[in-house]
């Protein structure tokens, strides 16, 4: 039973690892760049929730709803003032940009927030479901984790499949310049999807502070290494591979700490990392394309 | 016969690399104009700068009374310009289906099917193949869809930047048949070929270019005769 419960937090922490994981994996995909600042953007997620909740009185959702908002104008901001400019640039330009911009908004955070933690309000409060006479335990928060996970999932999936923007994206995210000969604005559909990756990191910022409640402006930077580290192992790119390299990530990370150490398990999931992409250089859901002649 | 196309004085770099050097040409309603020369002359540089992936440093492009120059590429194709880019560059991941359907992007979703029944008439093939993923067709299969997919926007003027690259002997044929029926059905076509026998046997007019410079222009019957390109050209 208790590998049970390990299994269940495994899945809601992979579930946030895999909506954070998806906002890299999207944008890598489509801009061919690592943005670093991603992290970040879950942190001041959290705070504008935390705000709205705490200090503004607003019910949680229009807390989650300023929070998305928020993030997604933020991301667009982000995009269009450190990344447009650099679109011709050598890709170690925009990472090192990127790196820049995730400590400015760490350090925007310390200034406007200070390094005190905040305790973060659960979303949905601090309820839970016992079974098997108390022996499993299942909260609210990992509930409604693991659900926002398949609902996101679910829309993301038929968003890139059935809609006139989606199918811009995959266009895009295969090859611009054919893109732009059928049309397509390609400056545009980059802002939309750091806007859809953004709002997707103000979720998944409420959701790990409503499970791990301590904010602080470095909130994001560990998550944030943790669900690239995800993208990469399901394949960065694909968006099944954000959710299946998130969720075993979650898993492995969880189990490592139960059943091995837990100051060593970071050691053992980056340890499966390497594994995986030593078989699979790709990721395990990348594909590798080869062209026809 | 009015020029649907001018191109005038256009000079395009890759940073230092000058690739065409003051080029004009021009391409009348209803023509089959080719632009023909040698690996690395310049003829792709000049096809990507009238389609806006590229920019030219001077001069002018002018189609239907328009300046190009004015417009962003992703604008450019709803004016009725479109291109089947060099290595065909179809959606891999996508669908035969979807990759049409991308050509389409600036079309109304009402006349769709119509435009696709269209291209499956021309080639069949594709329809054989309307849900298989596009990574998976063969090279001239490949072609076809990437001509397809130009075909989905109306273009008034289709350009074709070596559409006979690597296929077989057969399959070339089969694609100047093409080429020759949309040019009856209406279209004008600005291609651009290594192949410069074929190219000039179906081509109304042509321009040979070297290193970025147009050297000799003629209609395809004076070029194809001509010594000098029969040198060059056309092996003997
Ligand atoms: N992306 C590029 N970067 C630098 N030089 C290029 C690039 N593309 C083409 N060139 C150079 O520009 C010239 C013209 O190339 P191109 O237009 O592709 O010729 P063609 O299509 O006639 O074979 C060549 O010298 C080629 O090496
Ligand atoms: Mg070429």
């Amino acid at each position: 039973m208790t590998f049970l419960n390990f299994l269940i937090s495994g899945i809601s922490l992979g579930s946030i690892y895999a909506i954070i994981a998806l906002g890299y994996t999207m944008v890598y995909g489509i801009a061919k760049m690592l943005n670093f600042a991603h992290g970040d953007v879950i942190m001041v997620g959290a705070y504008i929730c935390f705000y709205a909740v705490s200090r503004f009185s607003l019910p949680p959702l229009a807390g989650v709803v300023l929070a998305m908002l928020v993030c997604t104008v933020l991301g667009m901001l982000v995009e269009r003032l450190a990344y447009k400019p650099l679109r011709a640039a050598p890709s170690l330009a925009v990472l090192i940009t990127a790196i820049g911009v995730s400590y400015f908004l760490q350090n925007t955070a310390l200034l406007l927030w200070s390094s005190n933690p905040k305790v973060f309000p659960s979303v949905v409060g601090n309820g839970k479901i016992e079974m098997f006479g108390g022996q499993l335990t299942i909260s609210h928060v990992t509930i409604v984790t693991i659900a926002a996970c398949v609902i996101i999932m679910l829309a993301l999936t038929w968003f890139t499949g059935n809609t006139r923007m989606g199918k811009a994206m995959r266009a895009c995210s295969e090859d611009k310049g054919a893109a732009q000969l059928m049309g397509i604005n390609v400056n545009a559909t980059i802002s939309m999807t750091f806007a859809i990756g953004s709002g997707l990191a103000a979720i998944a910022g409420v959701l790990l502070c409503s499970a791990y409640p301590t904010l602080v402006p470095t909130t994001g930077s560990m998550p944030g290494i943790k669900a690239f580290t995800a993208a990469v192992f399901g394949g960065i790119g694909s968006i099944p591979g954000a959710l299946l390299g998130g969720l075993l990530l979650g898993v492995i990370e969880i189990f490592a700490k139960a059943y091995i150490s837990t100051q060593l398990s970071d050691a053992v999931v980056f340890a499966v990392l390497i594994v995986v992409l030593l078989v699979k250089p790709a990721g395990l859901l990348g594909k590798q394309i080869h062209e026809k002649v | 016969m009015a020029p649907i196309l001018k191109v005038e004085d256009i000079n395009v770099y890759y940073g230092s690399i000058h690739a065409v050097k003051g080029v004009s040409f021009e391409v009348n309603e209803g023509e089959i104009v080719t632009l023909i020369g040698a690996n690395g002359a310049g003829k792709s540089t000049t096809l990507n700068t009238i389609s806006g992936l590229l920019h030219s440093k001077t001069g002018s492009i002018t189609f239907m009374d328009e300046h190009l120059s004015r417009f962003p590429c992703h604008k450019i194709v709803s004016k009725g310009l479109a291109m089947v880019p060099e290595g065909r560059r179809i959606f891999l991941q996508m669908t035969v289906q979807e990759n049409l359907e991308m050509g389409a992007f600036t079309q109304g979703k009402a006349g769709i099917d119509a435009d696709l029944d269209h291209v499956f008439s021309l080639f069949p093939r594709l329809e054989e193949r309307r849900r298989q993923v596009a990574g998976t067709l063969s090279g001239g299969e490949q072609q076809m869809l990437a001509m397809g997919r130009a075909l989905m926007s109306h273009p008034k003027l289709l350009m074709l930047d070596e559409p006979s690259m690597g296929l077989a002997p057969i399959l070339v044929e089969q694609i100047f048949e093409i080429i020759q029926e949309l040019h009856k059905a209406g279209t004008t076509i600005l291609l651009v070929e290594q192949n410069a026998q074929a190219a000039l046997s179906v081509a109304d007019r042509g321009y040979v270019l070297e290193t970025g410079r147009i050297v000799t222009s003629g209609t395809g019957h004076e070029l194809l005769e001509s010594p000098a390109i029969k040198k060059a050209y056309l092996g003997g």
